[in-house]
């Protein structure tokens, strides 16, 4: 190795501001079912606090050997519906406040997992679950939720969708105090996946195993000073740098996760290869974007843009890692890019260009800033279109969207920290409520019939 | 275990000096080392030996830390592996 690699790997590492993004930790907790909640409860805290202990400890020893930054220790469960579903609790919120506890106590940031899965209809735990949504986010830091309404296989739960419209304006309501804080918390997904580590739609599959560690990795910076080399290049180069500098950062989250879980003593889980940007100046995505040749990202060209990145970081990834999964792809949340704050400051970014870019991307609306008053049902009506994307283009969408209380356009909401800071975004102000308020269940679309 | 230790900063006389010789305390063997300037800045990498150093290497990187801040340049080590698998098909 010459000279010039390893000052490439440390000038990466000290200003391009490439890091481990997070370490999450998979744990199941089907066996803590219990009829008795509070003993489901004692099992929950027993099992994460033993096979977690030393999560944070492995994570920032790691950081000082390798000297590569992890930001983020997080835990994500098995969903709390099917757990709490075997107790006699009809409100699950107990359940989030234990979460909460094990976290501070862990010294985590996020424990993701307050969750349920209803794309084909719901369980009675699934009914309990969400109406405690608002509640638990209002009296808990650290846990996240993400409920599941629609897939490719089955189709979309409209019923669903119409409910979490309303859990969203709740959570906000109630909330209201801290710009509605409890919306940055909960995600309402189209194909979710089960061993996605970033938050807040982190939860632990019941396809998976006991334990797990999963890694997910970053890097936007790292990207755009790689396209800084080759200005006016054609795209073929283009993605070919792309390409080369997702396999490198995702050798580092590969070889970081796998000793993380040889410490732990957990089996490696998978690495997400995703590009997740943070406030911060130099670690954005929407920077990428305008490095191609845009003006101001969202502007026309800004999807071929996206999709063109999205495609070779996950080539690169997936040459680089014998184990991908999670979400893999770029990222667009919008309060926690520097860039896409920016560009909608601008105007040149609008929700309608944000859900054509979720096509293309590997999530979905993300951390987006509407009007207080818009109607539970113009929130269900977002949702419904991304999971029709979701739906139709055999790809996980997500939506998180904050309806900021007392707030309107050209306001902005401040949560601070990874979360940042997000302009308020016009919706359309025409009614979709005969829509929404139909209910019932989408059928699951044509190709999903391939057996 | 191997480690790459990496120096840059503003040249001046003794950063090899006073870099080796808290190696040399604290038993670490130099396998390789190279020096140029890049980009105006004086940069050195090291492949270090930590095998039989008598102290943790957690200390040793923590030492390194504050040797750094005392010359005024920036003084990292790591693990050799992340060198390794980011470059190395």
């Amino acid at each position: 190795m010459n000279i010039n690699q390893i000052m490439e790997t440390v000038k990466m590492l000290d200003d391009e501001k490439l890091d481990i993004r997070t370490l999450t930790m998979g744990i199941s907790l089907l066996d803590c079912c219990d009829s008795d909640g509070k003993r489901a409860r004692a099992r929950i805290y027993e099992k994460i606090m033993r096979l977690a202990g030393n999560l944070v400890k492995v994570g920032d020893d790691l950081a000082l050997e390798y000297g590569v930054p992890i930001i983020n220790k997080r835990i994500s469960v098995t969903p709390i519906s099917l757990i709490a579903g075997a107790s006699k609790d009809e409100n699950y919120v107990e359940y989030a406040i234990m979460l909460d506890k094990i976290a501070n106590e862990l010294g985590i940031n996020f424990i993701g997992g307050f969750s349920a899965l209803i794309h084909k209809g719901y369980t009675t735990g699934d009914h309990r679950l969400i109406s405690s949504i608002p509640e638990a986010m209002r009296v808990t830091e650290r846990v996240c939720s993400s409920v599941s309404v629609a897939s490719s296989k089955v189709g979309i739960n409209m019923d669903g969708v119409r409910e979490m419209g309303k859990v969203i304006k709740e959570a906000a309501r109630l909330t209201a105090d801290r710009d509605g804080l409890g919306c940055a918390k909960i995600v309402v997904f189209a194909n979710a996946v089960d061993d996605n580590p970033f938050m807040a739609g982190a939860f632990h599959g019941v396809g998976e195993p006991e334990c797990t560690l999963n890694v997910g990795i970053s890097g936007p910076g790292t990207v755009k000073v790689a396209l800084e080399k080759v200005k006016g290049a054609d795209f073929g180069v283009v993605a070919e740098v792309i390409k080369k500098t997702a396999f490198k950062i995702t050798r580092m989250g590969q070889l970081v996760g796998m000793e993380a879980a040889k410490r732990l003593d957990v089996p490696f889980g998978i690495v997400d290869l995703s590009l997740a940007p943070t406030p911060a100046i130099g670690d954005s995505v929407a920077r990428i974007l305008e490095e191609m040749g845009l003006e101001v990202c969202g502007t026309h060209g800004t999807t071929c843009a996206l999709a063109m990145l999205n495609d070779a970081v996950k080539k690169g990834g997936i040459m680089a890692s014998g184990s991908v999964g999670g979400l893999s792809g770029a990222f667009i949340p919008v309060s926690e890019d520097e860039g896409m704050i920016e560009a909608v400051e601008k105007g040149a970014l609008n929700i309608e260009k944000l859900e054509a870019m979720t096509c293309v991307c590997s999530v979905g609306l993300d951390m987006i800033a509407i009007p207080g008053d818009t109607s539970a049902e113009t929130i269900s009506a977002i949702i419904a279109d991304e999971c029709a994307i979701g739906m139709i283009n055999n790809k996980t969408t997500a939506t998180r969207l904050i309806p900021a209380p007392g707030k309107k356009v050209g306001d902005s909401v401040e949560f601070g920290g990874l979360l940042g800071r997000a302009p308020v975004m016009k919706v359309s102000e025409f009614s979709s409520n005969d829509f929404i308020n139909r209910g019932g269940r989408i059928p699951a679309p044509i190709h999903s019939f391939k057996n | 275990m191997k480690a790459v230790l990496t120096v840059i900063g503003k040249d001046k006389v003794g950063i090899i000096a006073n870099v080796s010789n808290l190696l040399f305390e604290k038993d670490a063997n130099i396998l390789d080392i190279s020096q140029t300037i890049m980009h105006e800045f004086f940069t050195m990498v090291m492949l270090v030996d930590l095998s039989h150093i008598n102290i943790s290497s957690k200390e040793l990187t923590e030492l390194l830390l504050e040797k750094g801040k005392e010359l005024k340049v920036s003084i990292k080590m790591q693990h050799e592996d992340v060198f390794n698998s980011m470059h190395l098909v």
